[in-house]
């Protein structure tokens, strides 16, 4: 059957209980209660403390057809999946599902655990590097769910994916299970994991950092944990933190940000009080920087800043163009240390972030939400997460939560990236639907979308603003002229990917390249 | 109105992703380089690269330049393949003597010849990159009727004086004013080299400014960000705009009137006061600050 944005939706498909095609931006309501955990008691004097990752996996009662999920929150820095994956696999346990709230290029041992058996399915926000790879050529015989950051935390509460054992690794953590994104690895907010203590049956902390009882911030708390388990190294903090993010010199990414940033300054929710959301590319980055010159030339100040949060966002922060940040994960050291230091630097958890099945999410309450995009159609639905070439190479992340969200949405990609077009007639698979799009800005210009229910209003501020509009269809004329238009990629009837919507239903399947 | 030549942006001719759309950055005009910035191995490659950009990519108006090699290398191939393929204007370095102009100026008229273009059609400029061309600079301006301008090239020309690059440019001085002088006389655009630390934006807007004022019509970058820069010293500020704005309006009404003597606040308007009115509303014009109403 074909869904509302016109792709075709299996009636049924491996692993996914009941398959519900994509119906519109907010027409899946929710029904029934959220999901429970376990009761569980510790008496006083009981120890939390194990020895070894082994002996967590034994006490948590780890078995065959299990579902365990760790956080991304330590990124390309992250030893914690494969380090208890080796130990699971070692224990001869075998059709584990594993929910993650994101996989990267670290994640590739995974390929041996998913060919032997130990790994049988997968969720998780993206997958990047050789396991994207190999699951986008058919590794996997249930197909991946692909999630929203949003529709993670929906689907944990709403019990769609039950996680029976979190392994939720920490920077510090005191012996009772108290912990939070600071240590000898720091991380900063640990958003994402939030979720998973919640609701997991079974949670094990993992520190290199014990510290004395009581730890503070309390980020998981204790009556969510069940072990805790200290370790030599829960990752490489030089990558954990992530690399201070630097001011772009590239031109491209310069030109586009200063297009974005006019946009912005012209619309009307630039006023003081506005809230608005960027991502962590050099585009956006650099958006920051022309938003705040704006911001001080017209004395105006924002009221909050969400999401993923960066050093130019601290450093607004500390100068007072904005007035508080929500920070779900913490994209380098500068953004992670602020968390503990700025008292209007807050740690949200997801569902807080961009769930939609809640009694209204902070990202209800955005104003401009600044997207990229690996492709956008002439329907200006997006795609993050497959490449060109039709392979798994990105993340849903927050894309469609604050897409869906915020009162102006604004993707920002170059025409052409290498010898790629960015634009083209229809993208190979829909993350975010072009519904929820108002403007593309682009190196050449941008354009606005005649499907936007604020398409009359934009196009009166943004041209008396003076800026360059084109109808998307010429831009994508333009970067075809340069490219050509591109081949189209043969698939196989197999389904590598399923990915959610942030309400749960069904929006695209990711098909096996054909080689 | 004259052509605007703020910013001439050096591309170098063997990079296709900088080819295939460096008009976007907003240069008034782009400098695909085949000379210094290719590698002699690389030749052949960057000019049939540059033939193909040329060719095949809409630039949206923007004028196209290329610096050709020398006429003792492949200097004549480059300019045969670049005018086949459609280029604005020939950039020759290392001009010393009107001679090197007339023998670019014959080779150009060959190949419009052979191709049936208009000859003459293909614009030159001269780049001036030493003491010898610096003080033929007035006969090297007025060796063509092809010449649209001539530029300094400051780095050869610094070496050949036995000197150094200072903040301030003294060393540069004789030079600029040598050729700003031959290209006024001459009728012609006086083109200034470029600015190479592109972090320096400070130091980048002494230099404009300091051209600017020696009579420059714009200046040559190596990177787009420098663009803003250098374009926005060359445009009138919004009290420039308006005082031209008024001149001009009183001159109408004193047409209208029939009066002879036209005065604004109490002072004559005379010519030299009328022609840069005029030429203060141009440059506001093509550079999109003013807009005429109707």
């Amino acid at each position: 059957m074909k869904n509302a944005i016109g792709k075709e939706i299996p009636a049924a498909i491996a692993g996914i209980d009941k398959v519900l095609p994509y119906k519109g931006l907010f027409d899946a309501m929710p029904e029934g209660r959220i999901a429970g955990k376990t009761k569980k008691m510790v008496k006083p004097g009981d120890s939390k403390l194990l020895n070894s990752i082994e002996e967590a996996v034994e006490k948590s009662g780890l078995k065959d057809g299990m579902t365990i999920s760790f956080h991304h929150h330590f990124r390309g820095g992250d030893y914690i999946v494969n380090k208890v994956m080796d130990v699971i696999a070692a224990k001869g346990i075998k059709n584990i599902r594993i929910c993650s709230s994101s996989l990267n290029d670290v994640h590739a041992p995974l390929v041996d655990h998913i060919k032997n058996g130990v790994v049988a399915s997968i969720s998780s926000s993206g997958l990047r590097g050789k396991l994207a790879e190999a699951i986008s050529r058919g590794l996997m015989e249930i197909p991946v769910v692909i999630r929203s950051h949003g529709g993670r935390a929906r689907a944990i509460e709403a019990g769609e994916e039950h996680i029976d054992v979190a392994f939720l690794g920490a920077p510090s953590s005191d012996d009772y299970g108290n912990a939070n994104g600071y240590g000898k690895a720091v991380c900063g907010s640990l958003g994402y994991a939030m979720i998973d203590a919640k609701y997991a049956d079974t949670v094990v902390i993992l520190t290199d950092n014990l510290v004395d009882y009581p730890n503070t911030p309390v980020s998981i708390p204790q009556t969510d944990v069940d072990y805790v388990v200290l370790i030599d190294s829960i990752g490489d903090s030089s990558k954990i933190g992530g690399k201070e993010t630097r001011f772009t010199k590239n031109p491209r990414d310069l030109l586009i940000a200063e297009y974005c940033a006019k946009v912005i300054y012209n619309s009307p929710y630039f006023k003081n009080g506005f809230s608005f959301q960027t991502g962590s590319g050099g585009a956006s980055l650099a958006m920051s920087r022309f938003l705040r010159t704006e911001m001080e030339k017209q004395n105006i100040k924002a009221s909050f800043s969400l999401g993923g949060i960066t050093k130019p966002m601290v450093e607004m922060l500390k100068d007072g163009f904005i007035g508080k940040l929500f920070d779900v994960q913490s994209f380098d050291l500068i953004a992670a240390n602020s968390i503990r230091e700025n008292e209007n630097h807050y740690e949200i958890d997801a569902t807080y972030y961009a769930n939609t099945h809640t009694k209204g999410c902070i990202a209800n309450k955005l104003d401009v939400v600044v997207l990229s995009a690996l492709e956008i159609d002439t329907n200006f639905n997006i795609n993050v997460i497959t490449g060109s070439d039709g392979v798994i190479r990105g993340a849903s992340g927050g894309h469609s939560d604050t897409a869906a969200a915020a009162k102006l949405t604004i993707i920002t990609a170059p025409l052409i990236r290498g010898r790629i077009p960015t634009i083209v007639d229809n993208v190979l698979n829909i993350v975010t639907p072009g519904t929820n799009i108002d403007i593309l800005v682009t190196d050449r210009g941008v354009a606005l979308n005649r499907n936007s229910d604020k398409y009359e209003e934009i196009k009166t501020w943004i041209t008396k603003a003076g800026i360059k509009v084109f109808e998307i269809e010429e831009l994508r004329d333009l970067a075809y002229k340069m490219t050509g238009v591109p081949q189209k990629i043969e698939y196989t009837d197999k389904i590598v990917g399923v990915i959610e919507y942030r309400d749960g239903t069904i929006i695209d399947v990711i098909h096996e390249i054909k080689e | 109105m004259d052509k605007l030549r703020r910013t001439m942006m050096f591309v170098p001719g063997n990079n296709a992703g900088m080819l295939k759309d460096a008009h976007i950055y907003g240069a008034d005009s782009l400098m695909f380089d085949l000379e210094d910035s290719v590698s002699i191995h690389e030749k052949d490659t960057a000019r049939f690269l540059v033939y193909n950009a040329i060719k095949s990519v809409d630039y949206e108006g923007t004028e196209i330049v290329v610096r050709i090699n020398g006429m003792d290398t492949c200097g004549k191939e480059d300019i045969e393949a670049v005018i086949r393929a459609g280029v604005d204007v020939i950039r020759l370095p290392k001009t010393e003597t009107a001679a090197d102009v007339v023998e670019v100026d014959e080779a150009m008229t060959e190949v419009e010849k052979k191709i049936g273009k208009e000859v003459g059609s293909t614009l030159m400029m001269a780049a001036i990159e030493g003491p010898l061309g610096a003080i033929n600079a007035l006969s090297i301006a007025t060796a063509s009727k092809r010449l649209m301008g001539i530029a300094l090239g400051a780095e050869d020309y610094v070496r050949s004086m036995k000197t150094n690059r200072t903040p301030g440019g003294v060393e540069l001085l004789a030079a600029r004013s040598a050729i700003v002088m031959a290209a006024r006389a001459a009728g012609i655009y006086a083109l200034d080299t470029v600015f190479s630390n592109v972090d320096d934006e400070e130091g980048l807007r002494r230099e404009t400014q300091l051209i600017k004022d020696l009579g420059f019509d714009g200046k040559s970058v190596i990177n787009p960000r420098q663009i803003a820069v250098v374009n926005s010293i060359f445009n009138p500020t919004e009290k420039q705009i308006d005082d031209a704005l008024k001149i001009m309006k009183a001159i109408k009404e004193a047409e209208a009137k029939g009066s002879g003597v036209i005065a604004l606040n109490g002072k004559m308007i005379d010519k030299p006061v009328v022609a840069r009115a005029e030429r203060v509303i141009e440059i506001a014009k093509a550079s999109g600050l003013y807009r005429e109403e109707v």
